[in-house]
């Protein structure tokens, strides 16, 4: 696939694994906050090719992830209503609510149906005008311009049966909210590219000049994150703190201006609860009033209210890197993947799965100094 | 090169374990392991060796023959290069064919949901008696019960085989030895991948059709060959990823595989990109691995390349340990393969 | 939220700006694509797709750009 291949070539990759292990003179902690960036890094060992003066932290950038138990469980109620269609990403359907999962209202009779576009679900709303259609609307900046045409084309229909129940959430607050948390430690930035194609540059530009930390909009295969790595640390290395853009086949400085036009005109900023963090201010997106009659919890205002259930959850510390997973007392015990208490277990690519994992006994092999010679095709 | 720790992206986890069987224990991987060996295991099995693989090789005075047996469950019936029926017949051939064994003979239990269409049984019947011909095999007993509008989805099969056993050593996990090439038949991730796009409606122009076929002639050919056949797994719920696993853990051995060496069709490849689906996970109801002596992975692969020219050297088998891991040679270092939770779904992130 | 794929546009249909669509091909798959936030796009063009959106238009020259990038690695 063009486009994709190149920049899987593993010498190519090893070739910049090596120039930052050349460049390096002391250690580094880089963060992204981005699950495709995260499973990227894990799927072809990016972390394991660089020196150990490395340190990749993973942030919060699993959308389904941070999506609080709150959004879940109202998707979950409206799911076992009659003559109601619930439509969601397909990722979105495992994941447990306070208590309870899509998937499994949908094994109650819910008619829980998994879409590939929010335009499927205006489609399903058209094909079925007896019953509400409702879309579950998570997703960060590269999702929201797509949420918003639905309601746009929703809106064009004439449809009165379909509604949103919208959960976005948007990167710099949270980049903001950890880089004010004094026991949070990364020197520098990789930003999401796919979020940026969508925003563009500007806000990320002020995170460097506020913080004083460089920041580097980055791709998602292979050479582009050790592409993206080598010009962040090539900056941490020379004192520099300004915004780079290694993906700028995909992002312009402006950024797409008809999706930031949609985004603008379908939603307003609000405050938005993350899972295992807390309620960030101006983190999220909640409907302009022009389009409060596509609004879920507005058709729905009588939805029982989710009982936060006391839990020694530690995710937000540990996100910001001041606490490590053995330190939570839940953690191995009532807490492990098969049934977490928070994002960062909830999702494998979390620090807490992560060190659940390590621990298994007998195994993983020690990583030899000599390279791998990719099997040839 | 350094040492962090390993992480498989998953995203996300299953719900906690409330006493009930739900969706994700029927999915192939780490749930249904547990529930054969939690569940079953302690009620049937005489031995370590009972209940590990997919067929059991039995003696009966002087023969040995191979019995299995499997439930087909799917949705939709019908969809691009198969139906349940053919996966009905050519995935009980393909277990025995697993043994080193010639299947001979099937039995076929129908579990009929009340209001099913005529038209539709015929259609399954017909396929099932198209698929036994091709695969040289005779139905000759079976059984049928009719269930309550809304109790089955449809129509259930479950078909149970026998054969007979050609390899003059046992096939399976145990044999498995250190320096042995695996050896993949075909391109993967077909069936899975036709199966979901047939059910979900992605808008793709062109078919994904499934790879449903029989496997016995290849196993066959390699045991006339002369091929040390050490292991056969047929690469079904789970996919490749789950059987590399297994097989590791079952045969006490680290096994080691290029992710490069795996192919996988353009089409496959392209609806597993957009929906972010890892092909190694995805089923497939035509394709097995065989674990074969380092030397005779040659002469092997020319054999099974000669019913599917995309048959494959894909890895070796690595030292033995008390437990053993698949992993796949990544540009970062091996990769440890985990058992999947449930069906993979496509992701937006 | 990242999970978006180059593809290549095959032809454009539609006049609207709203529902303008394209077919796009993906290695062995073609499958549309609304074009509303790339009126930019032309046929032959490659775009990154998301979710069934085109986000963004494949700067070529910018793409060329990147690749050789590693060539001035010493």
């Amino acid at each position: 696939m063009k486009h994709v291949d190149e920049y899987r070539d593993g010498a190519a990759a090893r070739r910049y694994a090596d120039a930052i292990a050349q460049m390096v003179t002391r250690p580094w902690s880089i963060m992204e906050i981005c699950g495709g960036q995260t499973h990227a890094i894990v799927q072809h060992g990016i972390d394991r090719m660089l020196p150990e003066e490395i340190t990749l932290l993973h942030g919060p950038g699993c959308p389904v992830c941070v999506t609080p138990a709150e959004a879940i469980d109202a998707a979950v109620e409206i799911a076992l209503r009659p003559a109601v269609i619930l439509c969601s990403f397909g990722d979105m359907l495992r994941v447990p609510g306070s208590q309870r999962s899509l998937l499994w209202a949908k094994s109650q009779g819910g008619d829980v149906r998994m879409v590939y576009s929010p335009l499927d679900a205006v489609a399903i709303a058209r094909d079925n005008p007896e019953r509400e259609v409702l879309f579950l609307a998570i997703g960060f900046e590269t999702t929201t311009p797509t949420t918003a045409m639905a309601v746009l084309h929703a809106e064009r229909a004439g449809l009165k049966n379909f509604s949103m129940l919208v959960s976005h959430v948007l990167v710099p607050p949270a980049m903001s909210a950890l880089l004010d948390d004094p026991q949070c430690k990364p020197d520098g930035f990789l930003a999401a590219g796919h979020v940026c194609a969508i925003t563009g540059a500007r806000e990320y530009e002020a995170v460097t000049k506020r913080y004083r930390i460089p920041v580097v909009i980055t791709g998602f295969e292979p050479l582009d994150l050790l592409q993206g790595l080598h010009m962040c640390i090539r900056q941490l290395e020379a004192g520099e703190a300004v915004l780079e853009n290694q993906y700028s086949r995909s992002v312009r400085e402006e950024g797409n201006r008809a999706a930031q036009s949609a985004v603008g005109s379908v939603f307003q900023v609000t405050s938005q609860d993350w899972r295992g963090i807390g309620t960030i201010p101006g983190s999220g997106l909640r409907f302009a009033a022009r389009y409060a009659a596509f609004d879920a919890r507005a058709r729905f205002p009588d939805l029982a209210p989710t009982p936060a259930p006391p839990s020694p959850c530690i995710s937000g510390e540990i996100l910001r890197g001041a606490r490590k997973p053995p330190d939570c007392p839940a953690f191995g015990g009532t807490c492990t993947p098969e049934h977490p208490l928070g994002a960062t277990m909830v999702s494998s690519e979390g620090a807490c799965a992560a060190y659940y994992r390590y621990r298994k006994p007998a195994g993983v092999p020690k990583i030899e100094e000599a390279r791998h010679e990719e099997v040839p095709r | 090169m350094n040492d962090k720790p390993f992480f498989t992206p998953q995203c996300p986890s299953p719900e906690r374990d409330e006493g009930l069987i739900t969706l994700a224990h029927g999915g192939g991987g780490l749930l249904t392991r547990r529930l054969i060996d939690d569940v079953f295991r302690p009620a049937f099995a005489h031995n370590a060796e009972d209940l590990t693989h997919d067929g059991a090789v039995l003696e009966v005075g002087d023969t040995r023959l191979a019995f299995t047996t499997d439930s087909y469950v799917v949705k939709p019936l019908f969809f691009p290069g198969g139906d349940i029926g053919s996966m009905a017949v050519y995935g009980t051939v393909n277990d025995l064919a697993m043994c080193g064994a010639k299947p001979l003979y099937l039995s076929a239990g129908m579990v009929i949901e009340e209001g099913f269409a005529l038209a539709d049984l015929r259609r399954v019947v017909a396929s099932m008696s198209r698929a036994a011909q091709v695969a040289g095999v005779r139905l000759v007993t079976g059984d049928t019960k009719v269930v309550e509008r809304g109790k089955g989805d449809g129509i259930y099969i479950t078909t149970s085989g026998v054969g007979q056993v050609r390899a003059p050593r046992p096939v399976a996990p145990a044999q498995i030895r250190e320096g042995d090439a695996i050896i993949l038949s075909g391109d993967i991730a077909r069936h899975g991948m036709a199966v979901m796009a047939a059910r979900e409606d992605f808008g793709f122009e062109n078919d994904i059709a499934s790879d449903c076929a029989p496997l016995a002639e290849p196993v066959l050919a390699m045991l006339d060959g002369e091929i040390d056949l050490h292991c056969l797994r047929d690469l079904t719920r789970g996919g490749l990823g789950t059987a590399l696993v297994e097989i590791a853990v079952d045969g006490g051995c680290d096994l080691q595989v290029a992710r490069s060496a795996i192919p996988v069709s353009d089409t496959v490849r392209g609806a597993c990109e957009i929906l972010g689906i890892d092909p190694i996970f995805v089923a497939n109801e035509g394709r097995y691995i065989a674990i074969v002596p380092g030397g005779q992975a040659g002469s092997a692969l020319a054999i099974m390349q000669r019913f599917e020219k995309h048959a494959a050297v894909i890895g070796e088998v690595g030292r033995p340990q008390q437990t053993g891991q698949a992993s796949l040679t990544t540009m970062g270092g091996d990769y440890v393969l985990d058992l999947p939770t449930g069906e993979q779904l496509p992701r937006i992130c | 939220m990242c999970l978006a794929i180059p593809g290549e546009l095959l032809s454009i249909s539609g006049d609207d700006p709203l529902t303008r669509e394209g077919r796009v091909r993906f290695a062995g798959i073609v499958k549309s694509a609304n074009l509303a936030f790339t009126p930019e796009a032309n046929a032959g063009d490659f775009v990154l797709v998301h979710a069934g959106f085109a986000i963004s238009v494949i700067d070529e020259v910018e793409a060329a750009r990147t690749l050789a990038l590693l060539d001035e690695l010493t």
